[in-house]
């Protein structure tokens, strides 16, 4: 049957204040923007916490076994148990509204939501995590939703005796194959590289499944077929050499992730990889906006990190309106 | 063996502490029971252990056939959520509401004792304009983390408007239906056989597409 789950309601909007100028907004509801939204309340700060979901990537994630305090926790139980900490404090969240716009009028930042909201504040963090990163081959945008998937755990369900394709052999791709094994009738594994990238133990547990896994390493995807569906992939030897085409159902895209940086584009200074670029005190180009956590250029993309660096990125936004108090 | 343990049993009776009017769960199996029936027999029988205000009522889909046509439970298993004096709320389970959507059965019984959809205020207004029935059915599978916010918008809508039955249908359950509606993703909504959609949009949207199907 499934474990059972609790999960926050969306609560879309609800407590956003428009017509009013918050000292602080803290965009992004995963581990650093949680976090810096219990520093930023015991600090009483006047603050707003807007995202798309609470948790961000951790509710995709099974298993966590590295954050401090946890043996064993799963992503999403780690998501309530910071969102109840985070609601113990007044502040204001709206969850279910994706900031889409982020500028400057005089001394104060203006945001605007994607359902039209606009929010001011003194001053921002932003803490926007990584999304799932496209392959950017023909057939695949058109054919996202219809076959095409970027959430293994989710709609692996839906692919019972199906022949699927994982791109991508790193962790990511070979838990999508590990989600896929009692579910799907074959599996193919496609990798640029020439072999897995993907922790041993992973590797181990997929080589134990035989021959319904196979694997075409060192082959890139031209295409991805299908009208209304994905009906075939169609791969390429890397050195060249003659297209390999796959009769498959399914494609589920795990090669890694892309910052969502889109807001601070033109705003803030971005590396090359698109991450917002900080100092050690989580300060951004422009200042009064800060970043923390996925979406910066600070090294090791943990639940721990990001969690770590959203403190300090709201001591700092807490440091800077105290600064501009005087 | 009981499906709820100890710690989820006690945050359940912390959700429902706070249940006003009564709320009555009606669930549709037959005598020959399916795996997913049993289990969604058993775990909202001890949903219902939990709170007074909560109750629960099984029946047989053939045995109780004009029941089952009167809520549109036309296969199983069903879970017809009715609130105080047995109002139908328009919220639906089929299949059974694990995983991620324990969460959204449990936020169905709050709304129904409360009789609030939880809705803003515009959305509420919007609603109010609809003339004409909308079926919106939302796909889900169990392990999917953004499903139950798709099912909890769309039975917001049902509780908003009585015009609007909203469905949680577990694609894994049905696949003649995940077929139907090409379900390759999810959450995937369909409204009204004229509308669809995969992902989570803002309340706002989805209401502007609530709106779109009726028209």
């Amino acid at each position: 049957m499934g474990e059972l789950k609790f999960l926050i309601s969306p609560e879309s909007g609800k407590r956003l204040r428009e017509d009013h100028l918050y000292e602080l907004v803290i965009v992004g509801g995963g581990p650093a923007g949680l976090t810096a939204a219990v520093y930023a309340a015991r600090k009483k700060l006047d603050a707003l916490l807007v995202s798309v979901d609470i948790g961000g990537q951790t509710l995709l994630t099974a298993d966590i076994e590295n954050y401090m305090g946890y043996h064993y926790i799963s992503g999403e139980e780690l998501a309530a148990k910071f969102e109840d900490q985070v609601k113990q404090y007044p502040i204001d969240i709206a969850v279910g509204e994706e900031v889409t716009s982020l500028g400057k009028e005089g001394n104060d930042f203006v945001l605007t939501t994607s359902t039209g909201k606009e929010v001011r504040a003194r001053a921002v963090i932003l803490a926007t995590g990584k999304r799932s990163r496209p392959l950017d081959v023909p057939g695949e945008r058109e054919l996202v939703g219809r076959g095409v998937s970027y959430c293994a755990v989710c709609d692996a369900p839906l692919f019972a005796g199906k022949e699927v394709v994982v791109i991508g052999a790193g962790n990511s791709g070979a838990t999508a194959v590990m989600d896929l094994l009692k579910i799907a009738n074959r599996i193919y594994v496609v990798d640029v590289l020439p072999d897995w990238r993907a922790d041993p133990l992973l590797v181990e547990r997929i080589a134990a499944a035989g021959e319904k896994v196979a694997t075409f390493f060192g082959h890139e995807v031209v295409r991805i077929e299908g009208k209304d569906r994905v009906t075939g992939i169609v791969l390429r030897p890397r050195g060249g050499g003659a297209e390999v085409p796959l009769p498959v159902q399914g494609v589920f895209i795990e090669i890694g992730l892309i910052p969502n940086s889109d807001l601070a584009a033109g705003f803030l200074e971005l590396n090359e990889a698109g991450e917002i670029v900080v100092d050690c005190r989580c300060r951004t180009s422009v200042p009064g906006v800060f970043a923390a956590g996925d979406v910066t250029d600070v090294p090791e993309k943990q639940v721990i990190i990001a969690a770590g660096e959203g403190a300090k990125a709201a001591l700092s936004a807490y440091a800077y309106l105290i600064g501009q108090r005087r | 063996m009981a499906l709820l343990d100890e710690s989820v049993r006690n945050e359940v009776k912390r959700e429902f502490a706070g249940l006003t009017g009564k709320v009555k769960l009606l669930v549709f199996t037959q005598e020959f029971e399916c795996d997913y029936c049993a289990e969604t027999r058993a775990l909202t029988a001890e949903l219902a252990e939990l709170s007074d205000k909560v109750e629960v009522e099984v029946h047989d889909l053939l045995a109780s056939k004009d029941l089952a046509e009167k809520y549109g439970a036309d296969m199983i298993p069903a879970v017809v959520v009715l609130g105080e004096g047995d109002r139908d709320c328009g919220n639906r389970f089929f299949g059974v509401p694990a995983g991620y959507e324990f969460s959204s059965l449990l936020e169905a019984i709050k709304m129904a004792s409360s009789g609030d959809s939880g809705l803003s205020l515009e959305a509420k207004e919007a609603l109010r304009g609809l003339e004409k029935p909308i079926h919106i059915q939302v796909f889900v599978t169990l392990t999917c983390p953004y499903c139950p916010m798709a099912v909890q918008l769309a039975h917001r809508c049902a509780v908003g408007s009585d015009l609007v039955r909203a469905d949680m249908v577990e694609a894994s359950e049905f696949p003649h239906l995940a077929n139907r509606y090409g379900v390759y993703a999810v959450p995937k909504v369909v409204m009204n056989e004229q509308v669809s959609f995969e992902g989570v949009p803002s309340e706002k949207a989805f209401v502007d597409y609530l709106l779109q199907a009726a028209t």
